[in-house]
């Protein structure tokens, strides 16, 4: 069994006094327990949607969706972090980690421990409002960390960070999952950063989004983010495929 | 800006203000020189001869009750339909006509016809303060449903936090402001409205006893009894809803 078996075959958005606009069609993969996947894809072609679908958040799909073999609503405990980190701004940091808790016995500790990984212990009982942007990624990753999730869902969390908080946060994300052997989605149009955390790429077509190019990443780890490795396989993928961020494949031979 | 020297000539300011009114209500009073309006000595021997022989403080007692009691029912019953409204279209495009009569129907009306169809009872009188507060209550609990962050509320569902902690977390915190508006706006207006319940069909609390005063021609204890109840209500604004905004606001600071 599969940590996710995707099989959507139409996933479309009404419109008032219009056609239903459709975002996703004929989009088939699974990813295996303990996977890091990346998606790439261009803007609109429907990662974020596919990331609620996945999540539980919209039902309303034509096919299938299953994650750990049943629907997302009865599948394991998820972590999520979306594009903002969307904080509540009355909760202190800790009181924001704490929201999502299960347990709070057993996880008081664990609490702990992440603020002091994520460097934000001297700010455990600040406001979101008193943080800067880095930091509240920071505790949005926390949150999505605290119950240690099977399946994480990461909507470009480092999406307008500065290149060394963004590095730091990548590291920090690997080392986790490392940990955990979490099975990570991690949306994406950062192609360096797609190749550099994942197991493997998935690139999307521009909207109605489906899978173009389905790429293992089979570079050693630990890699590093600006590493020649990475660079060059980059640059070949772009040389195979000029188009492939636009979300166009050539076929081979034509 | 707040620094001290300025809360301080601030302070100053008010505390002349409050001598300065006092003086023109004297220096009226003694020009006037007519029992209708006493002059601000004659209150205050007035309020200590009320309070002395304990009538003051159990009418203001029940008044004080009246109004606690129609506050908190119609707080509660405003938010819930409030919040349905504001996160229901359907519910909304019902009940929002209704809504619009109910706040024009004027607050006479509401007390005579209450009286009229329950009797001249405490149900009656409690029920007339509610049904005049409960539209403001709704039309702005509306409002701050509206606004809720449905980005958040997402959050709630992603992490599967039940429906409980979802809504006194997230949901509710996000109505607060509203909640406190409609508290402060409610309690001015319903201690106004339960005085004329209780002129029009009590036989006891602060509204009876104006009445009584004003077939007497007694201004000295009307106005006695009337600046004891606007006391009562500063004193629940100060020591209540001002630390309470405090502190589920402290996050903004």
């Amino acid at each position: 069994m599969s940590a996710l078996d995707i099989k959507i075959t139409r996933k479309s958005y009404p419109r008032p006094g219009q056609a239903p606009l459709a975002v996703l069609t004929d989009l088939h993969f699974k990813v295996e327990e303990g996977e890091f996947v990346s998606v790439v894809g261009p803007s609109g072609c429907g990662k974020t949607t596919l990331l609620n679908l996945i999540g539980g958040l919209d039902g309303d799909v034509e096919g299938s969706v299953l994650v750990n073999g049943v629907a997302p609503e009865d599948g394991p405990m998820t972590g999520h972090m979306f594009q903002t980190p969307r904080l509540m701004p009355w909760l202190t940091v800790r009181d924001n980690i704490r929201l999502v808790e299960k347990d709070a016995a057993s996880s008081g500790h664990r609490v702990e421990e992440l603020l002091t990984e994520m460097g934000l212990a001297d700010f455990a009982d600040a406001y979101p409002a008193h943080l800067s942007g880095g930091m509240r990624r920071r505790v949005a990753l926390a949150r999505a960390f605290l119950n240690e999730p099977g399946l994480l869902l990461l909507d470009e969390p480092f999406l307008s960070l500065d290149a060394p908080v963004a590095n730091h946060l990548r590291r920090v994300l690997l080392e986790l999952c490392g940990r955990r052997s979490s099975t990570v989605l991690f949306v994406t149009h950062d192609l360096r950063e797609a190749l550099y955390l994942a197991d493997r790429v998935l690139f999307m077509s521009g909207g109605p989004g489906s899978i173009v190019l389905d790429l293992p990443v089979d570079l050693p780890r630990p890699r590093q983010p600006e590493s020649e490795a990475v660079e060059r396989m980059r640059i070949n993928l772009l040389k195979d495929h000029p188009q492939l961020l636009a979300g166009l494949v050539e076929k081979k031979g034509s | 800006m707040a620094d001290p020297t300025n809360r301080q000539s601030e302070f100053r300011i008010r505390i002349f203000s409050a001598v300065a009114f006092l003086a023109v209500w004297q220096v009226g009073a003694e020009l006037a020189d007519t029992r209708m309006l006493p002059d601000p000595w004659q209150v205050v021997r007035a309020i200590v001869d009320h309070l002395a022989n304990g009538e003051l403080l159990y009418h203001a007692g029940v008044t004080l009750l009246r109004v606690g009691v129609s506050f908190f029912v119609a707080m509660a019953f405003g938010t819930a339909l409030g919040m349905v409204m504001g996160s229901n279209r359907r519910w909304d495009a019902a009940l929002d006509g209704v809504l619009v009569l109910a706040l024009n129907i004027p607050a006479l009306v509401v007390i005579i016809l209450c009286y009229l169809w329950f009797g001249l009872g405490e149900f009656a009188a409690i029920l007339a303060v509610a049904i005049n507060k409960f539209p403001i209550v709704v039309v702005t609990m509306r409002e701050g449903a509206r606004a809720v962050d449905g980005d958040l509320l997402q959050v709630g569902r992603a992490f599967r936090i039940e429906p409980q902690r979802t809504f006194f977390r997230i949901y509710l915190p996000q109505l607060y402001p509203y909640l406190l508006a409609s508290a402060r706006s409610g309690l001015a207006l319903v201690w106004k409205i339960v005085l004329v319940v209780e002129l029009l069909g009590r036989s006891d609390g602060v509204g009876f006893k104006l009445g009584v005063y004003f077939q007497f021609f007694d201004i000295a204890s009307i106005l006695a009894y009337s600046f004891t109840f606007i006391a009562v209500v500063m004193a629940i604004e100060m020591l209540i809803l001002a630390p309470l905004d405090r502190r589920l606001s402290e996050w903004r600071t």
